[in-house]
């Protein structure tokens, strides 16, 4: 890498690009998918953990994950540990419905410009949607 | 072959023919997401609370029990492969390559392994 790196022209990157619903859609599917192997899998670890370890570890996840017990750190996780939940609901939906696009790409399906762009945006609409409907339930019912 | 650029190295060197079992695996993996994950979230919104007992008892029945076994293994080698890709992406140095390839070789077996573990912990009622 470091001979080929002098100073040959780059592509042009990023930055000189109109952006387009593809473009996020695209990057979003790159994040979403990593934020979830990360964050996600390790909530999910943390609380299968917690359950087989027993009711003390369990009430220290929802502790610190949800209810925040008083005067200690978990108010301010446990306020961080919701913002990332419904982080991680919208990235699952986002990364779910961008995945199901993908795989119509890869038959050969959705190349024109005008269908590429209104699938990837109803990605995005279908994520924040579902998102409200994920939590629409768990508050009000 | 060249020695030059990128391109130039690589050029002529054929596909390694590889490629495609990692690609097809992505896919195979996502779908089985796709049951897997609203499998979960769905059965975790109709619980009726979601208090210690209430959530292990669901847990520790067969289907439920299957399903996190398989959510284990499942997901966690689609995130696998998705780390792995954008590892590829990003990280160009060769002490970096060495790094990420430990890392995606390792930290998924354990986190499976600490996943499967647990899973069946609850299902036979170990403490």
């Amino acid at each position: 890498m470091a001979q080929a790196r002098s100073n040959r022209p780059l592509s042009p990157h990023l930055q000189i690009w109109r952006w387009g619903p593809a473009m996020l859609v695209s990057i979003l599917h790159r994040v979403t998918g990593n934020g979830l192997a990360f964050a996600g899998i390790g909530l999910l670890l943390w609380w299968i953990g917690a359950i087989a370890s027993g009711p003390e570890a369990y009430q220290t996840f929802l502790d610190y994950v949800w209810t925040g017990a008083p005067g200690g750190l978990a108010v301010v996780t446990a306020l961080l540990g919701k913002v990332v939940l419904v982080g991680l609901t919208w990235a699952f939906f986002q990364h779910a419905a961008s995945g199901v696009r993908h795989l119509v790409l890869d038959i050969g399906a959705g190349y024109e410009l005008e269908a590429n762009a209104r699938w990837s945006s109803l990605t995005l609409v279908f994520s924040v949607l579902a998102t409200i409907l994920f939590w629409g339930f768990v508050l009000l019912r | 072959m060249g020695n030059g650029t990128s391109i130039g190295r690589v050029r002529g060197l054929g596909s390694s023919h590889k490629g495609t079992h990692d690609w097809l695996l992505a896919r195979l993996t996502g779908v089985g997401n796709l049951v897997l994950v609203p499998y979960l979230l769905v059965s975790l919104l109709l619980l009726p609370a979601h208090d210690y007992v209430t959530v292990r008892t669901w847990m520790s029945q067969t289907i439920p029990t299957t399903a996190l076994v398989l959510i284990m293994i499942n997901t966690i080698s689609h995130a696998r492969h998705g780390v792995q890709v954008m590892l590829e992406d990003y990280v160009h140095e060769e002490g970096g390559k060495i790094a990420a390839w430990l890392l995606v070789n390792i930290v998924p077996f354990a986190a499976a392994a600490f996943g499967i573990i647990s899973v069946i912990r609850i299902a036979l009622g170990g403490a």
